[in-house]
């Protein structure tokens, strides 16, 4: 599904991704994970073309990506990014259009339809300006609208970051779902044991290099992951 | 003490102006809510939309509101191009750099005007200029009329793309969110583009519908965009519907300090409203909050 070949990239100079390789097969969730700092958002602005590569190469179903936003959404490589950057001063209902803007807009009407299935408190406030929601609603409402572009891959970057206990369970148990609908998931966090918990695989990334990789049980049972992230 | 036929008289006189400086409002603060910069050019914009007008009744004896067909797609697609072309390579993302381009694309045109046509003022003048309509007791412009109408529909126009299409949302999402935007595969420097155009469309109405009354000269952009401004600031930067009915409260309030302070002084009244909104709700009416 998607490949990726050794990617560098940065900022103005500054290298930040230093030769990323990591690969997402069908019907998987991938978990991504690392502090804060190391570059997962750098590397998921490359994916979805925000970011140009200086070098490497990025396969997406069998093809290179062209390297703009718009062909990775042609494409069908969706990325729901951190902080969610919704439309706040448009309505919920809107919000879900605009995401089948590039891709899916035959199935716009349907596909509404299917996310206010998957998300009943957005349908209860379709007419409301997104930015007057809560964290979590907002954070379905990005998610809502990346699947309005009926995705191949869906990226999504920190999506449990800002929200109660609660809610991260809730959001853990969507992407869950999602997945069990048939749809790959690249699960970008920084929150390792609940992202391990559904992931299939997971990549851990340092300082713009995968460090560790493997399935998710592997990555679990490493003596030094415990080290280092989850203090035991 | 006025007669009240006089002072609804210059209402109405000042309501039907004000529709046509809210339809020249209406392409400044469409570009300020989405690229965020007062757009210089807008006056420089008016007056070459006000010469094309002029120019088209001269050579070819079309009739200013049939030229609003021709000169309105023209000035959409030289909008949509000097973006596209020129104010979005060279500004390179920076907000301040575009605000200088502006400017020294409103110099360019103002000179190449002079250039081309002198600093003499000119106009087109017709029967209908001068006809009237008796509504009752009160003796309205035809012309006028008929620019109110215009701006209306105008109006009512970009409303209903801004709120209903595609193309509308993709640039009400562009002016808050750029980054979400771009990942929703809108294509960014296209919808820049497309405001600029439709900013200089609204210009290229105004004009036709300004001609029949109005005079033009290198320099006549200047007056209309100061009220401009000022219909910007009071109905809310960014706000389609705070241009209307901001447009129609400064025509009014220019029309009866007119009548009761005299011509001379007519505009004392928009600039007192000016300082009174910076000082009490600098949001304007319908502005967002910043
Ligand atoms: N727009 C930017 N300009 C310059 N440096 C940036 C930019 N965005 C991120 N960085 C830097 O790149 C590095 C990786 O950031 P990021 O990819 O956001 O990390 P993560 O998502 O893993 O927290 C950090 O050192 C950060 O300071
Ligand atoms: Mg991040």
């Amino acid at each position: 599904m998607l490949e990726v070949k050794n990617i560098r990239t940065g900022y103005g100079g500054v290298e930040v991704l230093r030769g990323i390789d990591l690969s997402v097969a069908s019907g998987e969730i991938v978990a991504v994970l690392g502090a804060n700092g190391v570059g997962k958002t750098t590397l998921n602005k490359a994916l979805s073309g925000l970011l140009s590569l200086t070098s490497g190469s990025i396969i997406f179903d069998g093809r290179e990506l062209a390297g703009s936003p718009i062909a990775a959404v042609e494409a069908g490589l969706i990325h729901v990014p951190e902080g969610r950057k919704i439309f706040p001063n448009m309505s919920v209902h809107e919000n879900l259009e605009l995401g089948s803007y590039r891709r899916g807009r035959a199935g716009r009407a349907r596909n509404i339809e299917r996310v206010y299935e998957t998300f009943p408190k957005l349908r209860q406030r379709t007419t409301q300006m997104a930015g007057t929601l809560s964290g979590g609603e907002q954070q379905m409402l990005a998610i809502g609208r990346g699947m309005m572009a009926e995705p191949k891959l869906l990226i999504l970057d920190e999506p449990s970051l800002g929200l109660s206990p609660l809610l991260v369970e809730e959001m853990f148990d969507l992407v869950k779902r999602l997945n069990g609908e048939g749809l790959p998931i690249m699960l970008v966090e920084q929150n390792v044991v609940q992202s391990l918990e559904i992931a299939h695989r997971a990549y851990i990334i340092e300082n713009g290099q995968v460090t560790m990789s493997g399935s998710a049980a592997e990555i679990s049972g490493n003596p030094e992951l415990k080290r280092a992230y989850l203090g035991l | 003490m006025y007669s009240p036929t006089i002072l609804i008289e210059a209402m109405i006189n000042g309501l039907l102006t004000g529709a046509i400086y809210a339809l020249i409002a209406l392409g400044l603060t469409l570009v300020y809510g989405v690229l965020h910069i007062i757009n210089f050019a807008h006056g420089a914009i008016l007056a070459s939309a006000m010469f094309a007008v002029w120019g088209l009744n001269v050579l070819a004896g079309i009739d200013p509101y049939l030229s609003i067909l021709v000169v309105t797609p023209i000035f959409f697609g030289l909008g949509y191009g000097v973006q596209r072309l020129v104010i979005g390579p060279a500004a390179k993302g920076d907000d301040g750099n575009i605000l200088l381009i502006t400017l020294g694309i409103s110099i360019f045109i103002e000179n190449a005007l002079l250039a081309g046509f002198g600093s003499d003022t000119r106009s087109i003048s017709s029967d209908f200029s001068f006809s009237v309509i008796e509504a009752g007791p009160f003796l309205i412009s035809s012309p006028r009329l008929v620019g109110f109408a215009g701006s209306l529909v105008v109006t009512a126009l970009l409303w209903f793309i801004m709120s209903r299409t595609d193309a509308g949302k993709a640039i009400r999402a562009v002016a808050k969110e750029k980054l979400g935007a771009s990942l929703m595969g809108i294509d960014v420097g296209h919808v820049y583009a497309l405001t600029f155009g439709l900013g200089c469309a609204a210009l290229a109405v105004a004009a036709g519908l300004l001609m029949p009354t109005f005079y033009v000269n290198p320099r006549v952009g200047g007056a209309f965009v100061n009220i401009a401004f000022t219909i910007v600031v009071l109905g809310g930067m960014g706000s389609i519907p705070g241009a209307m009915i901001g447009g129609l409260l400064i025509g009014l309030v220019e029309s009866l300090s007119g009548l009761l302070l005299g011509e001379s002084l007519g505009q004392i009244g928009i600039f007192v409203i000016f300082i009174l909104v910076l000082l009490l709700k600098p949001t304007g009416l319908f502005g967002a909050k910043a």
